[in-house]
């Protein structure tokens, strides 16, 4: 997904010299190439992330749009109140990049594990969250949250995430894609967890659960007629993400079905639970420890299945 | 021939407008707004490059109260400028009314709401630095309180500033060597302040900050500053033209009683 979004930021970068990367002091050995190709279009702030988002709310209120790049816990909590105040108060035309969200950055440990950004995010007015599920569709949403005015958060995995999109997927910000539908239930995911989504809904579905599935790429503005429509479709729902269950995608969808959805559908939030990782390993290990390999994910809702079936 | 203005006479007005406002709506911060009333006549009466006609102007200078719990200051010094009519000074405070205790960028003539400490400098580079990479001539101006050198993203900008030349930021420092809950030398001590600043890279003037000829005379100098943000450190007082609130902690927040408001009034005048 990063290369994809380096991709795409050279492109649109070249077609609009207003955009300007802004990074804290991240990007070795993948900005390098933008930065000899636009040496105007690229500054490196340093590590200081407060800084850099009142530097980026100044840029973008005198005419710029900044493209603002860190790891997702830092981009998102060292400048938190700068987030804020500077740019969603002012609706300053600013796109947030968060690079390796949930726990790309599985062996760096706790501090870069990236688990409450879409929560805190989702709190403050005046922001769109998008988090793409694959290469394809970080290039098709990053040109769609450019023609928009205002901030964006945009979350991004780290590399290799399997295709599920071709560069033609059509893709608008605020409407969930229906992957694939089931009767028994409905899973809604979004970012780096939609393909194992994908993956375990087609064997929940082979071994006799009709399982669904939507990609929730944007947690705010929440698709919630696409919620309403599918729980009435569908016995139970679950969500999933790379993130605490806390506060992020889970807690969104909730608040929809609690207050807008039909009265009875079992429901269940898939995610990191509300904990810290204590466990030492990559990306692939953690997700199998902590529930979120296709394998555990199958398993986690089989387990629960004679509740809702 | 123009008259000149009587900068004198604003500054007594702007004082007085300040009392007013926070005598009527009982909210604090009195201190801390009459400590910067000649920096304020300075800026928006000759320094500034703005229009009150045109506040939306693409090339205008901009101006950042950093130290936003300033606000009834700029207030009435906007007000008087001509930005907006002076009645909505009355309305500052009130329920259903125009003006919050900090600033909001949706009045007209400001750009910044501020209001928590430490952002000015920042979006103030992010101002200065987009300016130079389109070849624009505005500068940019940010007051911040000497209790905001406290904030970590105050030297976060500092660096940054200096980093990249920002000739055409130009900071105002008040520094009046009081912060909210006790003295600067109590709560945590800046001296040597000059220092601090000159070692971050940056052209350091001083001034007496209640001298508009001077305050005028220094801030023309940083004009000379060839390739680096200048910061203007300016000796105020806090509560700065009635006897019985300078220098004193307790009108950061405390409101006058009738008497001290009508005592207050008349030494201003």
């Amino acid at each position: 997904m990063r290369n994809a979004f380096v991709q795409s930021l050279g492109i649109l970068a070249k077609r609009d010299k207003k955009l300007i990367l802004l990074t804290g002091d991240l990007g070795y050995t993948v900005f390098e190439d933008f930065k000899s190709k636009f040496p105007k279009q690229f500054l490196n702030v340093g590590v200081a992330e407060a800084n850099m988002m009142g530097v980026a709310c100044g840029f973008a209120l005198t005419g710029f749009t900044p493209i603002v790049y860190s790891i997702a816990t830092f981009v998102t909590m060292r400048g938190f109140e700068q987030i804020r105040n500077d740019i969603c108060l002012h609706y300053a035309n600013v796109k947030i990049i968060g690079t390796g969200g949930g726990l790309s950055y599985g062996h760096a440990g706790a501090t870069h594990h990236s688990l409450e950004d879409i929560a805190i995010m989702r709190s403050l007015p005046n922001i769109i969250i998008v988090c793409p599920s694959d290469r394809n569709q970080v290039k098709a949403a990053f040109v769609e949250i450019l023609k928009h005015k205002g901030p964006v958060y945009f979350r991004l995995g780290k590399k290799g995430e399997p295709d599920i999109y071709t560069p033609t997927s059509p893709f608008t910000i605020g409407k969930g894609i229906i992957l694939k539908r089931g009767a028994d239930l409905t899973l809604i995911a979004t970012g780096n967890m939609v393909y194992n989504g994908l993956q375990a809904a087609r064997i929940l579905s082979q071994k006799g659960v009709d399982t669904g599935i939507i990609d929730m790429h944007t947690v705010k503005p929440l698709d919630e007629d696409v919620i309403i429509k599918v729980a009435k479709a569908t016995k139970a729902i679950f969500t999933l993400e790379e993130h605490s269950i806390v506060g992020g995608l889970g807690t969104a969808v909730s608040e929809v079905l609690s207050e807008k959805g039909k009265e009875k559908i079992y429901f269940k939030r898939l995610g990191i639970n509300d904990t810290f990782i204590e466990t030492v390993g990559n990306q692939e290990y953690l997700r199998h420890i902590y529930g979120l390999s296709i394998e555990t994910i199958v398993r986690r809702i089989l387990k629960d299945f004679t509740k809702y079936a | 021939m123009k008259k000149p203005l009587d900068l004198e006479n604003i500054a007594k007005t702007i004082r007085k407008i300040i009392l007013t406002i926070s005598y009527e709506s009982k909210v604090g911060h009195i201190g801390s707004s009459f400590s910067i009333v000649e920096i304020l006549v300075i800026l928006y009466f000759s320094f500034l490059r703005i229009n009150p006609r045109k506040p939306k102007w693409h090339d205008r200078d901009r101006f950042i109260l950093s130290k936003g719990h300033a606000a009834p200051a700029l207030y009435a010094t906007l007000a008087l400028r001509g930005f907006f009519p002076q009645r909505n000074l009355s309305k500052y405070c009130k329920d259903k009314g125009l003006l919050e205790e900090h600033p909001k960028h949706t009045v007209l003539g400001i750009e910044i709401s501020t209001g928590s400490l430490g952002h000015g400098i920042s979006i103030g580079a992010g101002m200065a630095i987009s300016a130079k990479l389109r070849k624009k001539n505005f500068r940019v101006v940010v007051l911040m309180s000497d209790a905001e050198c406290d904030e970590g993203e105050t030297w976060e900008s500092a660096l940054f500033a200096s980093h990249h030349h920002l000739q055409n930021l130009i900071v105002l420092l008040d520094y009046n060597k009081v912060q909210a809950f006790g003295s600067i030398e109590e709560v945590l001590q800046l001296e040597p302040l000059t220092s601090k600043w000159r070692a971050f890279g940056w052209n350091v003037l001083e001034v007496d900050g209640h001298s508009m000829p001077k305050l005028l005379s220094t801030i023309k100098k940083t004009a000379a500053s060839a390739n680096k943000p200048s910061i203007i450190i300016c000796h105020t007082v806090r509560g700065k033209g009635v006897t019985f609130m300078e220098h004193t902690i307790d009108w950061h927040y405390l409101n006058p009683k009738k008497e001290q408001y009508y005592a207050a009034l008349e030494e201003i005048d």
